[in-house]
C-alpha cells in the first residue's frame, strides 16, 4: 500500500473544506470496499478523509412527509432499526443479506451507493423506493434522483469536492420486496438482484417500480416492464411477461458468477417471484 | 506517514505513533502481541480476525487503526474472567466446537456479540449471525451446539 495521510474530521464543513484544498483525497466510510481496494493496490490514495466521525452523516429520520437517511448509516444500523423496519422492511431485508455481521458494522448505505458495484444490494430496493441523493459540496447542494447518479461500474456523477450526505426517501406507497440470487445464502455477491415495489387499488397496479442488480454497467430501472405492469391487474400471464420483458430489458455479461444467459433466466424468475409475493 | 492512536483495549488506554497504513489487525498484533487476532484472508471474507469495535463485532483486517482513535476494542484475551474462561468459551471446549483453532478467537468474538443482545438464539440465528466465520474441522455443527448451550448466560449479558 502507498503510504497516505489520514484525517479524521468531525463535521461535514471541515470534510468539504479538506476536499477543496486536497481536490484527489479519498473518502472512506467503511472502509469494506476502499481498503480492499488498496489492498489490492486499483486505489492509491496520498490522502484519506474518514468520515466516522461526521455525526452529520448518521441517523434516519423524517423530514416534511419524507425520510432522511444519512450516507454514514451502518447496515447493521440500518437492521436494528425500529423506524426502518416499520417503513421499509424490504430495505432493511436487502441490509441483512450483505455479506456478513462484521461487515454490516462497518460497512455504510453511502458506501454502498457511491463505490457503484453493479451489484450492491441496496441500490435497487432504493432505487425501487424512488430515493433521492443530497448532494454537498462547498460549491452548494444539489439533489439527484438515485436512477441519475450512477454512471458505469464504480463511476458516479459525483464530482471533485461533493460527497453524498443523505438519501430522501419520500413516503413508501405499496409495499417493496427484493430478492437477492446467490449460489450461497449468506456471505455472497448477487448473480442477480431484483426489486419490486407495486402500489395498487382495487387489485389494479396504479404505480409499479422494477429496478435490476447485477445485470448491466449500472444497476437499472425496467421502464418497460413498470409501463406493462401499470393500469393492469395482476394475472399469471401477465407476471409471466413481465418476467420476460424484464430480461429482455437488462444487458447483463458473462463473468465468474454466471453467465449472460443465466442472468436474464434468472430475471426472470425472480421478477415473476417478487410479483406473485406482492399479489 | 504516522499518527498517535489512542483507544482502549481490553479495558486498559494504549497511546501508539502509527503508520497510518496500518490495520487494527496489524495494530493488535504487532504493536500489543495479542496474537489471537489472526489473519487469515486479509480481505473480510474468512473472520479469523473478528474483534469487538465498541461493541460490534469488525473484521480487523478491513479496518484503519488511525480509524479506531477513542474506541473501545475487546480482542478474545480480553474475553475470559479471573483467569477462568468465559462461560461461551467453556461451552465450545466442552461441546467440541474447537479443533485446529484457528477460526475460534474469531467465532468466540463474534458468537459473544450475538449472545448480549440475544441471549438465546435459534439455530437459524446462530448460523446467520456466523456465517462470516470460516471453519475448515468441525462442520459448524459443534459451534453451533456451543454457541446455542453456554451455562450462566448472566455472566455474558450483565
Ligand atoms: C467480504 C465482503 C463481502 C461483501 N459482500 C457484499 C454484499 O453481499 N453485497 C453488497 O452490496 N456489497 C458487499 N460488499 C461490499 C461492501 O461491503 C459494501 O459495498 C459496503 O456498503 C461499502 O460501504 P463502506 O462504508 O464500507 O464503503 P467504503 O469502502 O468506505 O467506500 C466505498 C466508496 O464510496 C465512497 N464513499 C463512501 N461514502 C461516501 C460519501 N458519503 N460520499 C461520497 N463518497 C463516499 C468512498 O470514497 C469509496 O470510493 C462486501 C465486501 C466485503 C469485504
Amino acid at each position: 500500500m502507498k503510504p497516505f495521510e489520514h484525517f479524521a474530521p468531525d463535521s461535514v464543513g471541515e470534510v468539504l473544506d479538506l476536499l477543496q484544498s486536497i481536490p484527489k483525497a479519498k473518502l472512506i466510510a467503511g472502509g469494506t470496499d476502499l481498503l480492499l481496494q488498496m489492498k489490492q493496490g486499483s486505489a492509491q490514495p496520498d490522502t484519506v478523509i474518514s468520515l466516522k466521525n461526521v455525526e452529520e452523516l448518521r441517523g434516519f429520520a423524517t423530514r416534511k412527509a419524507r425520510f432522511r437517511l444519512g450516507a454514514g448509516m451502518t447496515l447493521r444500523g440500518i437492521t436494528r432499526s425500529p423506524e426502518l423496519k416499520k417503513h421499509f422492511p424490504g430495505l432493511v431485508y436487502a441490509a441483512s443479506v450483505v455479506a456478513s455481521e462484521q461487515i454490516r458494522s462497518l460497512a455504510t448505505v453511502g458506501g454502498n451507493i457511491c463505490n457503484a458495484s453493479p451489484s450492491a444490494d441496496l441500490i435497487p430496493p432504493l432505487l425501487a423506493l424512488d430515493a433521492v441523493a443530497h448532494i454537498v459540496s462547498r460549491d452548494g447542494q444539489r439533489d439527484i434522483p438515485l436512477a441519475d447518479f450512477f454512471k458505469g461500474p464504480g463511476k458516479t456523477i459525483l464530482k471533485s469536492g461533493e460527497i453524498l450526505l443523505s438519501l430522501f426517501l419520500p413516503q413508501p406507497s405499496g409495499n417493496m420486496f427484493y430478492s437477492k440470487h446467490a449460489p450461497r445464502q449468506f456471505m455472497d455477491l448477487a448473480v442477480v438482484g431484483v426489486a419490486v415495489r407495486l402500489q395498487k387499488n382495487q387489485g389494479m397496479v396504479r404505480e409499479a417500480r422494477v429496478a435490476l442488480g447485477a445485470v448491466g454497467p449500472t444497476p437499472l430501472r425496467a421502464k418497460k416492464t413498470e409501463a406493462l405492469l401499470t393500469g393492469k391487474t395482476l394475472t399469471p400471464k401477465l407476471m409471466l411477461e413481465a418476467g420476460e420483458m424484464a430480461a429482455d430489458e437488462c444487458s447483463p455479461i458473462d463473468d465468474i458468477r454466471g453467465s449472460a444467459w443465466y442472468r436474464k433466466r434468472m430475471i426472470k424468475i425472480h421478477v415473476r417471484r417478487n410479483l406473485e409475493a406482492l399479489l | 506517514m504516522k499518527k498517535i492512536i489512542s483507544c482502549t483495549i481490553n479495558g486498559v488506554k494504549q497511546e501508539l505513533y502509527l503508520d497510518t497504513r496500518k490495520t487494527l489487525l496489524k495494530m493488535l498484533r504487532e504493536d500489543l502481541e495479542l496474537m489471537g487476532v489472526h489473519l487469515g484472508c486479509g480481505g473480510g471474507d474468512c473472520g479469523a480476525c473478528t474483534v469487538l469495535l465498541n461493541g460490534e463485532p469488525v473484521t480487523s483486517c478491513l479496518v484503519l487503526a488511525a480509524d479506531c482513535e477513542g474506541s473501545e476494542i475487546t480482542t478474545v484475551e480480553g474475553v475470559q474472567q479471573d483467569d477462568k474462561l468465559h462461560p461461551l468459551q467453556q461451552s465450545m471446549v466442552e461441546k467440541g466446537g474447537i479443533q485446529c483453532g484457528f477460526c475460534t478467537p474469531g467465532m468466540v468474538m463474534n458468537s459473544l456479540a450475538l449472545l448480549r443482545e440475544n441471549p438465546q438464539p435459534t439455530e437459524s440465528e446462530v448460523r446467520h449471525a456466523l456465517s462470516g466465520n470460516l471453519c475448515r474441522c468441525t462442520g459448524y455443527a459443534k459451534i453451533v451446539e456451543a454457541v446455542m448451550d453456554v451455562k450462566n448466560l448472566d455472566r455474558i449479558t450483565g
